[in-house]
């Protein structure tokens, strides 16, 4: 594994922002060829700590760090992520940092040119001009076989959906030449299973060229079949830094959060009462951008848990965002016996749909607000709640305590890591502002709730938190959820029935306690046997089943 | 001392020195010669008279349109109020009121049409509005001829038709609101306590405007289009509500300076007005996409402070007068800085 000296070391790093101290006298190091799992919880320190290498303005921004990194045995101080990218760091972000209205190609091939040189327009200009497409589209083609997926070399980034961006970026990454140092803030946490796999042994081969590469996931899994060494953060420092020998997931876990985690799978027979239909969806086509639906029908019954997985690209998320208005849809969708009208996010609100986003940082969060703002901002909007009246009801105010109780009480509930109510959301770690997110759904105290990828980003504990959650606010409220996730574990795990997308429709419904490779064959496109009547259900085979 | 260098970093090193600069002109004054209580008098009216005009940017800025460089529409529907209570010979307090109501359809009407073209150029907002304010001017510049008003104190003594460029509002509405409760020291020092009542009474209401659900919602559609729509609001409507209420601002506002500068200026005159709100209200310290009453209120102290006391002690002490030139560049100057340094939105 490569020579004696380390690559990379970083000595007694502390940081805080305003007096909140995230990282504590952090150290460890990196040799080349090595592959560091790096993982915490949520708001552990790990972004932050990335941030501190690849010399981000924020960190200079907000006080500076203490403590020093050392890059080939020199100390450096980056004042500019160009200069870390000059030093031959590449890092590829939580959120993107990718050019909407550019395509793959030039994502791919014109922040490489841009990292060599100067930043200047003029320069960059010409440098545009000096470069053939062709060669362009030939360089970020090999870069994209290199990962070893499918990617549209002409697609424009704002069409694409997220794993696709995701792929885009680390396609710009591993094309550079230079890196020595590779970063990835949480690669996997938009990607499916199958793309993850790709990814890690894309990685594995990049680290035997000798590039080192520090990998931050919420999937444990993937740290353990990957990593060569893990370190693990909590509140700041540095708890274990041991070589990958003998660890187990369950491990890890228990360091991240300094307790034993019990890796229980709650049993769902707790007495729910599942009604009849409460949701019906007949032939629904919605034009959402890389997650297109074409003819999808499937019943929801009330106070049930509906999963609806499938791979990236086939329209698992096309269906909550189409029936909530956000994109142009057609079909019938009926709730309560009464149609939804599509394309009318306030009406579908008003009928007491909830939706948490899967684009949390597009959609789902007014990043410059405070928390209290992004909880009770939507029940404000629609159900007029969190008001109070001036001048004997003449005008109605925000009623700010309201809003921070409401906050409050969230942030207990879920747990949330924060300085309180009045924090921006742009300042909370990526899992935390996930929580925020379905806080404010919850907040709507919706019938039918959809939440799409919930845990995408979120650590273990968080996780079992966020999921317990979900359920719980089913079983108290009888609110019915439909959950759309690339997890297929977490379905099956959550989920009274698990419908599977495959090409914009419902290729099938299976009951969580199906195998495994049912669900698999379903995915691949493939009707299996014994997928159709869902869960039991007698009209389960009336589901729509596309050929 | 790290605690005074964050609360000087989060207050702006720009207003921190502009303020320590207009502190040093006060001490300056009396030294060559230009009164203390002259110079305050001159700072008050001055910011009485263009505290509204500062105060028309904000729903614009909340609601993501930017800075509103097409106040100008609003200027000329308070113009248009103002001949319109001339013409009907209302006086006073009658004839201010009167002014503003007569203006009220105008700006509504004008801003509704204004936001709907802002709504068709999204992100282009600011360039659009400055080529709006120009035009709209240059329209009114032959409005301003052939409409039929005929009262003898503002149509051109010759020929009988047109209005005059500059009309004299003694007669009408002058110092409604300054000389209400006028506070007199002495010899020189006057405060106009009317219109900075007035002033304070236009803040609160917008104050008050954001904190009800719609201002709620104006200011989230700023901050974020996708998550307002996602929460079933009408992007378009609430921006549409923000450009409306800046036009009616924009029209209250020239009426208010015009009580307290004491003429009505038409042609050319409202052109340039929206650059000193603009600039006022960036020193203040408001961002393109985030503004605040203590923003309008800083701003314009600051602002409208430098372009008194500037031009005053610099020609006292160099014995020319070189007030335009100096009010030009410091304004524009001002302009330019800030908005290299705030347009950056961010997203
Ligand atoms: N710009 C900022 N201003 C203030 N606090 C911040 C800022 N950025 C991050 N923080 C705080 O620093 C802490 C660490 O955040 P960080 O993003 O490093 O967490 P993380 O380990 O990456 O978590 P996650 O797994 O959720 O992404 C959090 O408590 C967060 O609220
Ligand atoms: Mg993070």
């Amino acid at each position: 594994m490569g020579q004696d000296s380390p690559l990379l070391s970083v000595e007694h790093v502390s940081k805080d922002f305003y007096g909140n101290v995230v990282l504590e006298d952090v150290c460890f190091q990196l040799r080349a060829g090595e592959i560091l799992g790096l993982v915490g919880e949520n708001g552990a320190g790990k972004t932050t700590l990335m941030r501190i290498l690849f010399g981000m303005p924020v960190i200079a921004e907000t006080g500076g760090y203490k403590g020093g990194v050392c890059l080939d045995g020199e100390e450096v101080r980056f004042a500019s992520p160009f200069d870390a990218l000059d030093a031959g760091i590449g890092m590829v972000h939580q959120e993107f940092s990718l050019i909407p209205g550019f395509t793959t190609t030039e994502n791919i091939v014109l922040n490489r040119e841009a990292m060599r040189g100067s930043v200047l327009n003029a320069v960059f200009g010409e440098r545009m001009s000096a470069l053939d497409r062709a060669a362009m589209k030939g360089k970020a083609e090999s870069a994209i076989a290199r990962l070893g997926v499918k990617l549209d070399p002409d697609m424009l980034v704002s069409e694409m959906p997220v794993g696709h961006k995701e792929f885009t970026e680390i396609a710009r990454e591993i094309n550079r030449e230079k890196t020595k140092l590779l970063v990835l803030d949480e690669p996997t946490a938009v990607l499916t299973e199958s793309e993850a796999d790709i990814l890690l042994k894309t990685l594995r081969k990049l680290a035997d060229q000798g590039i080192a590469i520090i990998f931050i996931s919420h999937r444990l899994h993937e740290v353990v079949e990957l990593a060569d060494r893990i370190v693990v953060l909590r509140d700041g420092g540095v708890v274990k830094d041991l070589p990958n020998e003998g660890v187990s997931v369950r491990d890890i876990a228990s360091w991240m959060v300094g307790r034993s985690v019990a890796a229980d799978r709650a049993a769902s027979a707790d007495g729910r009462r599942i009604g009849d239909e409460i949701l019906k969806v007949e032939g629904l086509w919605v034009d959402m951008p890389g997650e297109p639906v074409d003819g999808a029908s499937f019943s929801v019954r009330q106070g049930e848990i509906f999963g609806i997985g499938g791979l990236a690209g086939q329209g698992k998320l096309g269906i909550p965002n189409g029936i909530m208005g956000l994109y142009p849809a057609g079909g019938e969708v009926s709730f309560r016996g009464k149609t939804v009208p599509l394309n009318a996010p306030r009406t579908a609100l008003e009928t007491g749909l909830a939706f948490v986003s899967e684009d949390r940082r597009g959609v789902g969060l007014l990043l410059d607000e405070s928390l209290e703002w992004n909880v009770s901002f939507t029940a404000m909007q629609i159900q007029g709640k969190y008001l109070k009246s001036i001048l004997g009801g003449l005008v109605r105010y925000r009623d700010e305590a309201a809003m921070r109780k409401l906050t409050q009480e969230y942030i207990e509930l879920l747990d949330i890591k924060c300085t309180g109510p009045e924090q921006k959301a742009k300042q909370l770690s990526g899992g935390n502002q996930q929580k925020i997110c379905l806080a404010k759904a919850f907040a709507l105290k919706p019938d039918l709730l959809f939440v799409s990828e919930p845990t995408r980003g979120i650590d273990v504990g968080a996780k079992k938190l966020v999921l317990d959650t979900i359920k719980r606010y089913n079983r108290d409220y009888g609110t019915t959820i439909v959950m759309v996730s690339s997890e297929l574990e977490e379905l099956r795990s959550v989920c009274d029935r698990v419908a599977i997308v495959d090409e914009g429709g419902i290729a099938g419904i299976l009951p969580p306690t199906a195998e495994p490779a049912e669900f698999g064959l379903l995915m691949s496109g493939v009707s299996p046997t014994g997928a159709g009547p869902a869960g039991g259900e007698p009209d389960g085979a009336k589901e729509a089943r596309r050929a | 001392m790290p605690d005074l260098k964050q609360t000087v970093a989060e207050f702006g090193w720009p207003r921190v020195i502009i303020f320590l600069f207009l502190v040093a002109l006060f001490v300056l004054a009396p030294f060559v010669g230009v009164r203390l209580d002259d110079s305050l008098t001159n700072v008050l009216n001055r910011f009485g008279q263009n505290a509204v005009f500062v105060l028309a940017m904000v729903p614009m800025i909340q609601s993501g349109c930017g800075l509103n460089f097409g106040l100008s529409l609003g200027i000329i529907a308070g113009l248009l109020g103002g001949i319109l209570s001339g013409q009907l010979g209302l006086a006073g307090a009658a004839g201010f009121f009167g002014a503003i109501a007569l203006a009220s359809p105008f700006a509504v009407l004008l801003g509704l049409g204004y936001g709907k073209l802002l709504n068709k150029v999204k992100g282009e907002e600011m360039t659009i509005a400055m080529y709006v304010g120009f035009a709209s001017v240059m329209f009114m510049c032959i409005m301003w001829l052939v409409l039929p008003f005929s009262n003898p104190t503002m149509i051109w003594g010759y020929g009988g038709k047109g209005l005059r460029t500059t009309i004299s509002v003694e007669k009408f509405y002058r110092g409604v609101l300054n000389n209400f409760l006028m506070i007199k020291a002495g010899e020189h020092l006057r405060i106009p306590t009317g219109t900075l009542l007035f002033d304070a009474l236009c803040a609160y209401l917008m104050w008050g405007f954001l904190k009800t659900r719609t201002g709620t919602a104006v200011t989230a559609v700023g901050s974020n289009p996708d998550y307002a729509r996602a929460s079933g609001l009408s992007v378009d409507r609430m921006r549409t509500v923000s450009v409306v209420i800046s036009t009616f601002l924009g029209a209250v506002g020239i009426l208010v300076y015009q009580q307290s500068y004491g003429f009505m200026q038409l042609y050319g005159a409202p052109l340039q007005m929206p650059f000193a709100a603009v600039a006022a209200i960036l020193i203040g310290g408001a961002s393109v996409n985030k503004a605040s009453m203590l923003n309008v209120i800083l701003g314009t102290f600051l602002f409208q402070g430098l372009l008194t006391m500037t031009p005053s002690v610099i020609n006292a002490a160099l014995q020319t007068d070189m007030s335009e030139v100096v009010r030009l560049i410091v304004s524009n100057g001002i302009i330019v800085y800030a908005l290299t340094r705030k347009t950056r939105v961010a997203k």
